[in-house]
């Protein structure tokens, strides 16, 4: 099922709140990823699909300002409306945006998470990043948001080594979500995960977006995944965008032979 | 005089430049402090040298001391606010012996105090540096590791962190547990360990007349707060900075709102407190000889 694309969340607004142009990055002699161009709505989950080593993680890691790219450029409209070239800002700038519009939850909680302190701590990091200076409200804030990826409340002071790795990949999107982004990152979010803890993840995750109104750059190598959580998808081979369009158009009628052998082979449910 | 100290032909000794260190060095390290000096709190780094003492004896602060020496100054050592220990003792006997400079034990009357883990409890004055030897000089090592990633957190002021780790302290005592080594913010710019003195200290540096510099040898970092410089200590709205109270007045003196040392007296229970400052204790007992309180306490 999918509900989304029913009624597509496109006419939010009528600027992208990303545009990615000519995204070229290469690593030595070795492509990552060539010419990529993209644009990304408000409240819109785009998947980036491929086989390993088709330059899904390089690009979502060239869109994220994490990885300089060899060529090519990346505009974000700011909360003010202002549209930036990022690879132009300061870096100074370019951390607090990070920090506070846009949210990146990484395959392994352990390079999203504080690992040596509490949950709380973990959740409350970006608020007392941004000045938040009142112990009672960031917990308050903390208990809040570790109730909206369900974990207990009483597990606020327990590290993330005590949690399962479900629970660290919920509490590494709580620790996003608290400064309410407009954008979050997504690299293979439920990637290490056993297949009913995934189920249960990626039924928080798709409630979430859905609920904010974030936009996601998901990538994933899962069909399933991107079928249940993106609005349109981007299907990345050798590098390049082989073919795109809105999620249930590719999966239902794939144009391109790699795409109908990636959809025919995955997709036998 | 000239600088290089003499040295009597019974020691036998080699001939040292004045304070030990050559005249280059002492060079590198002023311009280490002028700019430190220039940057309040911010940890600058130099070109540390081997000192004929181990790293955690206080190499910064002895590097740092000999740098800002002149023959005419008068030097202090206290170590826990003690000036009669082990590492005390050593230190100025070092420069006793390297630089030949008058040493005394009485805070009014040094011009140089180098100090371990304590700030005199009596008001330092204009004329006064105060040296602080440092053993690990990076207040967001704790929490974050990697230098570079450090480095660039004080480039960019975010030291959003500093609270993460104070969010913990409340979290699991309830209170914010960290007594000594608190950290503070410098002059509204940098955060900065303050060495592992107590933060019933901590108000002391805030807009103090003396100069403060502090060296930290194994590190390789000296910083510095200037005269009249403001010293924040960190905390949150519903949790604000406290340093520790003391229910009873010194065993020996009996001063009150000064930091005490637990000492035992035997091994039943017997125990008191008296300041650590131990000048200011000397100088403090009454006149005819008597404790004016003996305070002991007795663990049932
Ligand atoms: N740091 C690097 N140094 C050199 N080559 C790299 C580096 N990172 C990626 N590559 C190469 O770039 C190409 C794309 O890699 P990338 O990690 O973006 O793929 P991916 O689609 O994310 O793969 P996976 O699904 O396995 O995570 C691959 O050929 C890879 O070997
Ligand atoms: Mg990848």
């Amino acid at each position: 099922m999918n509900e989304h694309v029913e009624t597509p969340p496109v006419a939010i607004e009528d600027l992208p709140l990303l545009r990615a142009s000519g995204l070229t990055r290469f690593y030595g002699d070795r492509i990552g990823c060539r010419d990529i161009s993209l644009s990304l709505w408000p409240g819109e989950v785009l998947a980036i699909v491929g086989e390993s080593g088709s330059g899904k993680t390089t690009l979502l890691n060239c869109l994220a300002s994490r990885l300089v790219p060899t060529a090519g450029c990346v505009e974000y409209r700011m909360r003010d409306g202002t549209v930036r070239d990022l690879f132009r800002m300061s870096e100074a700038e370019r951390r607090v945006l990070m920090r506070t519009d846009w949210g990146f939850v990484h395959q392994n909680p352990i390079d999203g998470l504080r690992m040596s302190v509490s949950a709380g701590a973990n959740v409350g990091e970006r608020l007392m990043a941004v000045g938040a200076r009142h112990y009672g409200k960031i917990r308050g804030e903390a208990e809040h948001w570790l109730e909206r990826v369900e974990i207990a409340t009483d597990r606020i002071d327990d590290d993330p080594r005590a949690f399962s790795g479900g629970m660290r990949q919920r509490l590494q999107i709580a620790r996003n979500l608290v400064t309410n982004p407009r954008l979050v990152f997504m690299d293979e979010p439920t990637g290490g995960l056993d297949v009913s803890v995934q189920a249960r993840l990626l039924d928080l995750i798709r409630q979430l977006v859905a609920d904010l109104g974030l936009a996601v750059v998901l990538v994933t190598h899962d069909l399933a995944v991107a079928r249940l959580l993106s609005h349109r998808m981007m299907v990345m081979k050798g590098g390049v965008i082989i073919e795109q369009g809105l999620t249930d158009r590719i999966l239902d009628d794939p144009r391109e032979p790699y795409t109908q052998l990636l959809v025919s082979s995955i997709l036998q449910v | 005089m000239n600088e290089t100290a003499a040295i009597d032909a019974k020691d036998a000794a080699p001939v040292y430049n004045f304070a030990y260190l050559d005249e280059q060095t002492k060079r590198m390290i002023r311009r280490a402090l002028l700019k430190a000096v220039a940057i309040p709190g911010y940890q600058v780094p130099f070109a540390s040298r081997e000192m004929p003492m181990p790293y955690g004896w206080g190499t910064g602060g002895v590097q740092v001391t000999a740098s800002v020496l002149g023959p005419d100054d008068v030097l202090k050592v206290i170590d826990q606010g003690a000036d009669d220990t082990t590492n005390a003792v050593a230190i100025r006997g070092f420069f006793e012996k390297t630089a030949r400079v008058a040493t005394t034990t009485v805070t009014e009357e040094a011009t140089v105090i180098q100090t371990r883990h304590r700030i005199p409890e009596t008001r330092l004055g204009a004329n006064q540096i105060l040296v602080y030897q440092v053993p690990i000089p990076e207040p967001l090592r704790y929490l974050e590791p990697r230098e570079v990633e450090t480095r660039k957190m004080h480039g960019l002021a975010e030291y959003g962190l500093m609270h993460v780790k104070l969010y913990e302290d409340i979290a699991k005592h309830g209170h914010i547990a960290a007594t000594y080594a608190y950290p503070v913010n410098v002059n509204g710019r940098y955060v900065m360990d303050p060495s592992p003195i107590p933060k019933f200290d901590n108000p002391k540096m805030d807009d103090c007349e003396a100069l403060q510099l502090f060296g930290a040898g194994r590190e390789k970092r000296i910083y510095a707060i200037p005269p009249h410089t403001s010293v924040v200590s960190l905390d949150f709205e519903d949790h604000p900075f406290k340093v520790q109270e003391f229910s009873e007045p010194c065993a020996l003196c009996g001063s009150r709102g000064v930091y005490l040392d637990e000492v035992i007296l035997d091994d039943r229970g017997g125990r008191m407190f008296v300041c650590s400052d131990t000048d200011y204790c000397e100088r403090h007992r009454p006149e005819d000889g008597t404790a004016p309180v003996a305070v002991w306490e007795e663990e049932r």
